[in-house]
């Protein structure tokens, strides 16, 4: 053998398996991850999961910011439902000074959470479709993930990384033009999410590809940390929502979707139910904002001064405005000493903030609970004995999204 | 009858009498310490008792106190307990020149990534831990980035010479 031979690593030749290195860029990774995948045939002898590829430090960058400068940060965890985590955080700021929200910034909230909801689910179910083959579904509902965007655009003036709302409320009031989308929204999707349901739910070859596949059971997920359709699917009826209701959602009237064997199509039918049930919320939602009356209908904030930016032409004609806008902007308010833990129902699971203050004007502490990063460690589970191609099926049903399993 | 933090409270003292100290509300939670040679007994009374259940584990993560000195680096375990739909929140110190922790990864399987990850930026070591290495970090990284002797860096700085981000330097 000559120098220019290229050198196999030790014990290479007698090895039976297969190494196959799935990711970070394979299109069917949907996000920079790796697995490093034992294969026997297409028989799965383990999995190795790598992350952090797209790790940008938001714990460390959150203890030189104020609050109002980390919503920015939470945009970037789950970018498919940037407004959910908007309103976790500006929820656990709230917590944590004490500030009390009308019942009207409630309703507009869970409005903007529902919304989020919908379009996170929306994708997660379209792309399990294009990983079992069938691309139309996903081209289709894009249009009406639009149709979301847009009402985000004109609530905030952002589509996908918004940094919706600010501490205390929204940053203006809803337009009617919202509304008016809101409108046609609710009119438009819920034909278009049956013909969607119709394409896939009774469907064969889909049904093939995801029953019994990555599937775990109740006692599992839970050892696992599982939240969220994820939790649901396997039989457990754990929704913070339910459990721990913030931002009124005691108010509403909903049911919980579970499944029982925790596979992916039972992770599929709880998403696809939670659309439906994400529709009946907006539309009580929607009814509640409409029965505010005179002043009460103008009301979109908290009267929290001393962290709600006042309006412009206050700041320009009002001392304490003035002060107010400054100290906001600087970031020079200091926060209360506290430690507090909120979490929310997100699009892939419980979503929690555990921030202690020690009186500065940043956190000294911030910590993301990212629901997916902790129930991608039971991947390996899910997959063993199991062929290549459930593999991809499973990590898509799981709705894993890179930027916040890695912060 | 709903679980009331008194109740979690009286149970852990009878239980563990002067080692649980540190007893507070924290908006609503309950908080409490104990040393870190009993976080495995702590964490197993909490999830066998038949009143208590906290047998979900909601998060687990560091944080760094410089200045109490000899119990530097703090655990801090969330715990939830589905059937009394109840949480709490209990923290272990440890001591910077040796910062070890028992694991929780034989009671929760979702320790284990969670413990990977203290690991990762505080430099905690969880004694028992199948398989305790850097998880969103390099592997060759040789600092614990979270801890509070890392600033982030001074905006103003001069003294890198990095001139593609128009900091300092000379364009060639």
């Amino acid at each position: 053998m000559s120098e220019q031979h290229i050198k196999l690593p030790e014990g290479s030749i007698e090895k039976t398996t297969t190494t196959l290195n799935l990711g970070p860029t394979h299109p069917a990774t949907h996000g920079v991850m790796q697995n490093i995948l034992e294969l026997d045939g297409e028989r799965i002898v383990s999995a190795d999961q790598t992350i952090g590829y797209i790790h940008r430090a938001f714990e460390k960058l959150a203890e030189r910011r104020p609050l109002a400068q980390i919503t920015t940060l939470t945009d970037r965890l789950n970018y498919c439902s940037a407004p959910l985590n908007n309103m976790g955080w500006h929820m656990t700021c709230e917590k944590l000074l004490g500030v009390q929200t009308p019942k009207r910034v409630d309703y507009l909230r869970v409005i903007m959470m529902e919304l989020a909801r919908i379009s996170d689910h929306l994708i997660c179910n379209s792309i399990m479709g294009v990983d079992a083959g069938a691309y139309t579904g996903f081209l289709y509902v894009m249009q009406y993930r639009e149709l979301i965007y847009e009402i985000y655009e004109e609530v905030c003036g952002a589509r996908l990384t918004t940094n919706m709302g600010r501490i205390g409320g929204f940053e203006r009031n809803f337009t009617d033009k919202a509304f008016q989308k809101l409108e046609k929204f609710l009119e438009e999707y819920p034909p278009a999410l049956k013909e969607f349901e119709n394409m896939f739910q009774r469907n064969r070859i889909f049904m093939d590809r995801t029953m019994g596949v990555g599937g775990i059971a109740a006692e599992r997920a839970l050892n696992y940390g599982f939240t969220g359709p994820n939790l649901r699917a396997a039989g457990v009826d754990y929704d913070v929502r339910v459990q721990n209701p913030y931002s009124s959602y005691q108010d509403f009237d909903f049911i919980i979707p579970v499944g029982s064997t925790g596979d992916c199509y039972d992770r599929w039918l709880v998403r696809e139910q939670e659309m439906w049930q994400s529709l009946s919320i907006l539309r009580q939602a929607y009814q509640k904002i409409q029965s505010f009356k005179g002043a009460e209908a103008d009301v979109y904030h908290a009267d929290t001064p001393a962290y709600y930016l006042p309006e412009k032409k206050d700041v320009y004609t009002k001392m304490e405005a003035l002060i107010y806008h400054f100290k906001i902007i600087m970031g020079e308010t200091e926060i209360p000493v506290g430690e507090v833990y909120h979490s929310i129902e997100a699009g892939n699971g419980e979503l929690g903030f555990y921030l202690i203050s020690d009186g500065g004007r940043s956190p000294y502490r911030l910590h993301f609970r990212r629901p997916c990063f902790i129930y991608y460690q039971a991947y390996e589970e899910l997959v063993k004995d199991s062929m290549l191609s459930d593999a991809i099926m499973t990590m898509s049903s799981l709705n894993l999204i890179a930027g916040e399993m890695d912060a | 009858m709903a679980l009331t933090n008194d109740t979690i409270q009286q149970r852990l003292q009878e239980k563990f009498g002067e080692s649980v100290s540190a007893f507070r509300d924290s908006h609503g939670m309950l908080e409490f310490s104990a040393p870190r040679e009993l976080n495995l007994k702590v964490l197993n009374f909490l999830y066998d008792d038949a009143t208590l259940q906290f047998q979900f584990l909601t998060d687990l993560t560091g944080v760094h106190y410089p200045s109490n000195k000899g119990n530097e680096l703090a655990v801090v375990y969330h715990l939830h307990s589905l059937k009394q739909n109840s949480r709490l929140r209990f923290k272990v110190f440890a001591p910077i020149e040796n910062p070890e922790v028992y694991t929780a990864t034989g009671l929760f399987s979702a320790a284990n990534w969670m413990e990977r990850e203290t690991y990762d930026f505080f430099g905690i070591l969880f004694v028992g831990h199948p398989k305790l290495k850097r998880i969103l970090n390099v592997d060759e990284m040789d600092y614990f980035p979270l801890r509070k002797e890392f600033p982030l860096e001074d905006q103003t700085r001069i003294d890198k010479d990095d001139e593609m981000f128009g900091r300092g330097g000379t364009i060639k």
